[in-house]
């Protein structure tokens, strides 16, 4: 339980995908113009991160990596697919996200129309894509904190990106030199933001 | 046309300053603030960059009238994500302690928004030597930020160039120290943010409103 838990607070806090490891900042810097869009990129997000981890996590432990085949037998014990792991990890995702997008576009019409173009560009978010080469490297002990890790990584990202939207709803009013207008100083703030979530790498957890 | 054309010059050029995939078009951000720390990583990664997006837009290019509309996001997936493959065990075998620091952004170029951007922008639309030209400019575009924040994060921050000592000792006997933060992750974000100042204050009509 405890694993659980601390795979959690970390994934959301020290090892925030967007302020430790810069994942996902294309859509972070695109879409977070207003917090309701925002809101809503964020939920599809950790959604499919929930998803596909365990996925990749079953397809790495059972499949690709070397030695995992041996449950169908000593002669497969040998083979080593690991090569193939990226092409499998993006297949699963780009494919999740097209299932997902004809879910939604089918049954939440409403939600389909407010999410638009982003539901589809998730598949190219590296957010996504990064949650599976991370649960690749850090070898997790089972599916169940592999999962945990997704919505943790998920709700992480989602955190950021409101945040990020929130502040710069109010930027709008302030005087900010012209060059620096729009892309600029929004580096700049999520810089300062990440400085400040750096204050949680040191918590032992 | 001829093979460097006005129009040709200007895909391959167009995208080291007006048209930069970093700091205009907002593309492939994610992985030119991660491996910039040093200046070596900058560089390995700038050139898999390009390598990948100009062979990603050929064959892309080349299969562009026979792909159906629906599934040409996995197909250039497949593709993208192929090519990274080759990529990667390429830098495994031969300059494996790069690879280990790049750790898991080598397999993120198959979702650099570059890529994809390029692919879904140009590849689709345009033959296979403009699509080749507009990859080696798109990834030198990408290289060059890349390199330029890789040198002043090394520089400041560990007081080398890929790995010479270059700040001379007598500096520090006199008190100088290496700024710390600037090999942190947030200082990559303030450098870029700066390029995009002194960029755009240069460039007027990119200027946002």
């Amino acid at each position: 339980m405890e694993e659980y838990l601390s795979t959690f607070v970390r994934s959301i806090f020290v090892d925030n995908m967007i302020f430790a490891y810069y994942l996902g900042m294309c859509s972070f810097l695109a879409v977070s113009k207003n917090v309701k869009t925002a809101l809503g990129l964020g939920m599809a997000v950790t959604f499919i991160l929930v998803c596909t981890l365990p996925i990749n996590y079953m397809l790495e432990n059972y499949i690709l990596k070397e030695g995992a085949m041996s449950w169908l037998g000593a002669e497969y014990a040998g083979v080593n697919l690991s090569f193939l792991s990226l092409i499998i990890f993006i297949a699963i995702i780009a494919s999740f996200t097209q299932l997902v997008e004809m879910v939604v576009e089918k049954f939440a019409p409403a939600l389909y129309a407010s999410l638009g173009i982003f539901l589809p560009l998730i598949a190219v978010n590296c957010a996504i894509l990064g949650g599976s080469l991370f649960m690749q490297q850090r070898a997790f002990p089972n599916v169940g904190v592999a999962t945990v890790y997704g919505l943790g990584s998920g709700i992480g990202w989602m955190l950021a990106i409101v945040g990020m939207a929130a502040i710069r709803e109010k930027l709008a009013y302030s005087d900010i030199p012209k060059p620096l207008k729009g892309l600029g100083i929004t580096f700049i703030i999520t810089g300062l933001m990440g400085m400040a979530f750096m204050c949680f790498s040191g918590l032992k957890i | 046309m001829g093979l460097l054309s006005s129009k040709n010059k200007e895909v391959l050029l167009g995208p080291l300053s007006t048209n930069n995939p970093v700091i205009v078009q907002m593309l492939g951000i994610c992985s030119a603030l991660a491996v910039t720390s040093k200046l070596e990583p900058s560089i390995v990664m700038g050139i898999s960059v390009t390598a990948v997006v100009a062979f990603a837009n050929v064959i892309i290019s080349l299969l562009r009238n026979t792909i159906p509309n629906r599934i040409r996001i996995i197909v250039q997936l497949v593709v993208v994500a192929a090519l990274v493959t080759i990529v990667s065990e390429v830098l495994k075998a031969f300059a494996y302690d790069v690879n280990k620091q790049l750790s898991v952004f080598v397999g993120l170029i198959i979702t650099n928004c570059i890529l994809m951007g390029r692919l879904e922008a140009f590849a689709l639309g345009n033959g296979p030597w403009e699509s080749f030209l507009d990859g080696i400019g798109n990834g030198l575009g990408y290289a060059l930020i890349l390199v330029i924040v890789g040198f002043f994060r090394e520089l400041l921050g560990s007081g080398t160039l890929l790995g010479f000592q270059v700040i001379p000792q007598a500096f520090y006997d006199f008190g100088y120290v290496n700024n710390g933060l600037m090999i942190l992750p947030p200082m990559a974000l303030i450098v870029i943010a700066v390029i995009i100042w002194v960029h755009r204050s240069k460039n007027k009509e990119l200027q946002e409103n």
